[in-house]
């Protein structure tokens, strides 16, 4: 019974930050399991753990001001270019490869999660203004379409029906990715506005996360990944509200 | 000349836990660059095969504190928000302003706590000992962190963020 635990604020931290042992972590998860209004203040306490994570993620490579890489080599001015440029090769290689600076910790936060979103904005920007080949495989072919990209991928992808939010599968086509192939499902609406579901596999690494927002020009992108698989819905022709509406709708037409 | 080369590595995680902690990148280097002088001043406290980073952080918890009481005065937040590093532009500005606004307003004992746990990943011995605070003083503090921070971010009625399960 539920009366036996006891529960204290302090496991609740812990349970947030994930550094409870197992044995307790499933004694909190029943109490939790009876407590929706606790369980929905801890979630949200996890919530905010990626939200400040992700919001200065960006510190970790940006350049090292000279005066600080100075005063922490202690070594001659003359020295110091070479030792800038080393941390800036770092931030670039940690930015490119997800190849981080500071590896003993593994970072809660996978470094390239930012990347999904910029590919997934150019992938847009290129094939979206398309009249005539907008996409490998058109919607007529559906079926045909799905299976092919499930199995360059290596995953069970699917094409979700957007049809309620007035999004039209126009088809898909497949593109090359940093780990692999990569899937771009292209909807439309009746008045030609576009919309693109880029799908690609994730390294086990990366954690589930809550949907980030970027915008790289005129294309807006909301990206979530989902276990193994990360995905990001872009487009040029739709407002953050649209887009955000039609990720949760995504998202939960993905739902198996 | 080991610990030389490993404050150099250090540089990007100590500007960041600053940044956060101080809300302006000017201000957080200001304070970078004073704890990585202090820290070769007092580097033969420093005992070879210990965690060198938990003892920076250390170093540079003194500093700012001793720069926060030397400058009271002008340690009022500004009502202009500071620009985070460039990449963060890509991602969600508006959220990430509400973050770091709501971060900056929290009492400065927490904001410690919340972002050595959340951003370092320390333990809270880790902290505790960063700090110079009981644990339980750490647990209180963070809970409290949480608390707030949500009830300001709830309050401000941000566009609704659905969680991936």
């Amino acid at each position: 019974m539920s009366d036996e635990l006891h529960v204290d604020e302090a496991e609740l931290q812990a349970y947030a930050d994930g550094r409870l042992p197992s044995q307790r972590r499933v004694a909190v998860e029943a109490w939790l399991a009876a407590r929706p209004e606790e369980a929905e203040r801890i979630a949200a306490y996890r919530r905010l753990g990626q939200e400040v994570r992700a919001a200065y993620e960006a510190m970790l490579s940006d350049p090292v001001p000279e005066r600080l890489a100075r005063a922490a080599a202690r070594v001659p001015l003359r020295r110091i270019a070479a030792v800038v440029a080393w941390l800036a090769l770092g931030a670039l290689l940690g930015a490119v490869g997800g190849w981080n600076l500071r590896p003993e910790r593994p970072l809660a936060q996978a470094p390239d999660t930012t990347l999904i979103a910029r590919r997934a904005a150019i992938a847009h920007a290129t094939y979206s203004p398309e009249v005539r080949h907008p996409v490998e495989v058109g919607a007529d072919d559906e079926q045909h379409l799905v299976n092919w990209l499930s199995k360059r991928l290596g995953v069970k992808v699917r094409a979700p029906k957007l049809d309620e939010a007035g999004m039209a599968l126009v088809g898909g086509r497949l593109l090359p990715g940093d780990n692999g192939p990569v899937a771009q499902f292209m909807y439309q609406t009746q008045n030609g506005r576009r919309l693109t579901l880029y799908v690609r596999t994730e390294a086990a690494r990366n954690r589930e996360t809550a949907f980030r927002y970027a915008r790289e020009s005129n294309v807006g992108v909301f990206y979530w990944i989902d276990r193994d698989v990360g995905y990001a819905l872009a487009s040029a022709d739709l407002n953050r509200e649209e887009l955000l509406r039609l990720a949760n709708l995504v998202y939960k037409k993905l739902e198996p | 000349m080991e610990e030389g080369k490993r404050l150099v590595e250090l540089i990007p995680r100590l500007r960041r836990y600053a940044r956060a902690l101080v809300g302006d990148r000017a201000t957080a280097d200001d304070l970078v660059q004073d704890t990585l002088e202090r820290a070769w001043a007092k580097l033969h406290l420093y005992r070879r095969g210990t965690d060198l980073r938990a003892w920076l952080f250390t170093v540079m918890h003194n500093v700012h504190v001793n720069r926060v009481r030397s400058t009271r005065a002008t340690d009022v937040l500004d009502e202009e928000m500071p620009e985070l590093a460039q990449r963060a532009t890509q991602t969600d500005a508006l959220l990430m302003r509400d973050l770091d606004r709501s971060i900056a307003r929290l009492p400065a004992d927490q904001r410690a706590v919340l972002l050595l746990v959340t951003l370092e990943d320390m333990s809270y011995e880790e902290v505790a000992r960063t700090l110079g605070i009981p644990i339980g003083t750490v647990m209180s503090r963070l809970s409290r962190a949480r608390d707030k921070l949500r009830a300001m971010l709830l309050g401000q009625a941000a566009p609704k963020l659905k969680v991936v399960k």
